[in-house]
């Protein structure tokens, strides 16, 4: 059995197909560096990430393959599932020995698997987007926080940087601990060595919000209150479109 | 901005929440440059109410004063409840503030009748104006056009809302009169005139001149009250179809009558909303917009109402046994789009995907078909067995809806019920 390890990067799996076709080997077994090696095997070729050899990979995929199925590539990635890197790992080599791409077969498990995460880590983009709320902070700055169950939150900054386009704001992934500022020029990615409290808790506490926020967020809580039409209330319906796991951040349903 | 603004904004939202309308999609309104907000692309449900509906606009009236005393209506005249105005400012503010923290995707912007018609309506021109032109807002905008506003008036607001809507609220012009005496068909049906020949003006400018502005780009749409008055489902869906065929009308909505003012005789006495019936209507209208269904299939004089037990879909399958079963391998697309458990979109799917292989029951299901109901209407590379003709409509529709309905619910309320608990033997 022959095994590869790479560095849970998108570019070290890239390098894995360039060393994997340049060694003219494929791996069985497909591990990141620190998952444990299984009690026997008979080769173990560890991946050095190299980013020319990944670019060169990439570029082979461009020529090939579909914006859709390169896409399927990146944004599966975000999933982070642990079976991603093998699975995309086989998608690309099925592409590559194919004479054509083979993206629309369906009837391939690889796939049929790969569009599903596909699809997924996309529906977590879109609730990110619908469920994120800003606070506005003393500085002018505007806040939101969260914990999404992919890492989706580079998926959704075209979005937000294009709609809140006026004021600086930042996003954080409380799970991921890392965030995105915008400065009203640019976007730029951010990390913090001392986790204030509202890194840790995701909401401003009273002392950094604007002396408004209060105010506004009283008043979203009442709107969002007043209007339901309690003779139609259909608790199931709600949760169904707006699932539990979200409420912790919403401002209305805090 | 002050606390004040908290109970306005209770008394207007509690005022405003019966307008249905909710889409924020449908618009090319993009970002400019250093300024707010984008309507580009899909609307998007930012939150959900207890009552399951989406918050995607700030629904709100600017004022619930009313000089119009419409039955079905809560801000009527005569009504006894509590009164609020929001200034201009006021209502642009919260807006603004509201969208930065992505709490909704614009506004939804209605009111009471104060004074007179143009009176109002001048006034939230006045709102969307600022909100286009002074804070250069680019976010999704709905306006309710006041019945008999004028012209000029419907002209200006055109121009910076996305959306215009004028509700029907009744289809029927006696029983409209009977239940809200200052208003005429002609009067609702005027201002809807305004914003169609508005849209089909600038259409016909943007062929001549690239930057000639956008009339109401997401169209017109209005709204029904279900329930309130005896109309049929025949005679509301009569009216929808009509004004489908309108070029600027693109949703028609139905709202289950809540009863809000239970002293009023004219009104009937309901103990819920007619949530079943209303969902019926909304699958009734889908047929007619992307079914390609006539309205006179989906009701008629024999059929005046919308089968509560089936949706419309399968009931005109069952009425028309003649019409399956429907080959899957050959029919026409509009053929397989009639068929029970079908959508749009795996009807598309279907007549794709035939021309490589023919397909089987296997495939249909993965394309997303469902089963369950299509098996009695088709037939495809493997799948002869029993059919809609031979089991008989009537068993067609038994199985049908036993299945849907689940067998516990299903149990007769009146019958006692003896909770024997089971014993295993182990």
């Amino acid at each position: 059995m022959i095994v590869f390890s790479y560095d849970n990067s998108l570019e070290g799996l890239l390098t894995a197909v360039f060393d994997a076709y340049a060694r003219k080997t494929f791996p069985d077994m497909l591990l990141g560096e620190e998952d444990a090696l299984p009690l026997f095997y008979d080769e173990l070729h560890r991946v050095i990430t190299d980013t020319a050899k990944a670019d060169r990979v990439w570029k082979a995929l461009e020529k090939k393959l579909s914006k859709v199925a390169l896409s399927e590539i990146t944004v599966s990635w975000l999933s982070e599932l642990p079976e991603v890197g093998p699975l995309i790992f086989r998608y690309i080599r099925k592409n590559i020995d194919a004479p054509q791409s083979v993206e629309m077969n369906f009837g391939d498990p690889d796939v049929l698997a790969l569009s599903k995460i596909w699809k997924k880590v996309g529906q977590e983009k879109s609730r990110l987007v619908q469920f994120l709320r800003f606070q506005k902070a003393a500085d002018g700055t505007y806040f939101a926080a969260m914990e999404p169950l992919y890492n989706v939150l580079p998926l959704a900054i075209p979005f937000l940087k294009d709609r809140y386009a006026d004021q600086r704001w930042l996003v954080y992934d409380l799970k991921r601990e890392y965030g995105y500022y915008y400065d009203l020029q640019e976007v730029i990615e951010v990390r913090f060595e001392k986790k204030e409290e509202h890194l840790l808790s995701g909401f401003l506490s009273e002392e950094l919000m604007d002396k408004d926020e209060k105010l506004f967020q009283q008043m979203w809580k009442q709107y969002y209150t007043s209007i339901a039409i309690q003779e139609r209330k259909n608790p199931k319906q709600q949760r169904s479109f707006m699932p539990v796991r979200f409420w912790k951040y919403l401002t209305e349903k805090r | 901005m002050d606390e004040s603004v908290l109970e306005k904004l209770k008394v207007l939202a509690e005022s405003a929440r019966y307008d249905v309308s909710c889409s924020s999609s449908g618009t090319s309104r993009s970002n400019k440059k250093g300024t707010i907000g984008s309507a580009a692309g899909w609307g998007i449900c930012h939150s959900f109410a207890e009552d399951g509906r989406c918050i995607s606009l700030l629904k709100i009236m600017l004022t619930n004063y009313c000089i119009y005393d419409c039955a079905y209506c809560i801000n009527r005249r005569s009504n006894d409840i509590r009164r609020a105005t929001l200034s201009v400012s006021e209502l642009v503010n919260i807006t603004i503030e509201f969208y930065r923290r992505n709490y909704i995707e614009g506004l939804f912007l209605s009111s009471g009748v104060v004074r007179n018609a143009d009176y109002t309506m001048e006034r939230l021109v006045r709102i969307v104006k600022d909100l286009r032109l002074v804070h250069k807002f680019n976010g999704y905008i709905h306006m309710k056009s006041i019945p008999g506003a004028s012209e000029e008036l419907v002209r200006e607001a055109g121009l910076y809302a996305d959306r215009m809507s004028v509700n029907i609220e009744i289809p029927n012009e006696a029983n409209l009169q009977s239940l809200a005496p200052e208003k005429t068909f002609q009067s609702v049906f005027t201002p809807m005139r305004y914003i169609q020949q508005g849209m089909l003006q600038s259409a016909d400018e943007r062929k001549r001149f690239r930057h000639a502005p956008r009339f109401v780009p997401a169209g017109q749409s209005t709204q029904m009250i279900v329930g309130a008055t005896p109309d049929t489902d025949k005679d509301i869906l009569r009216v929808s179809s009509a004004l489908y065929q309108r070029p600027s009308m693109k949703r028609v909505y139905y709202s289950g009558f809540v009863p809000v003012n239970a002293y009023d005789n004219r009104l009937p006495a309901l103990k819920q909303p007619p949530l079943v019936r209303e969902n019926r209507l909304y699958q009734a209208d889908w047929l007619l917009r992307f079914y390609q269904f006539k309205v006179d299939e989906i009701v008629d004089d024999a059929y005046p109402d919308l089968d509560l037990e089936v949706d419309p879909k399968l009931a005109w399958a069952l009425r028309h046994p003649e019409c399956f079963p429907v080959d899957i391998n050959k029919a026409d697309y509009e053929m397989i789009l009639r068929v029970p458990g079908i959508g749009v979109k795996s009807a598309k799917l279907i007549v794709v995907s035939r021309r490589h292989n023919r397909l089987g029951a296997e495939q249909l299901k993965k394309i997303g078909i469902v089963m369950k109901k299509a098996q009695y209407f088709i037939t495809c590379h493997e799948l002869p067995i029993h059919t809609i003709n031979e089991l008989r409509p009537e068993n067609v529709r038994l199985i049908l809806t036993q299945k849907s309905g689940g067998r516990k619910r299903r149990q007769d309320e009146n019958q006692l019920i003896l909770p024997f608990e089971e014993h295993s033997d182990a």
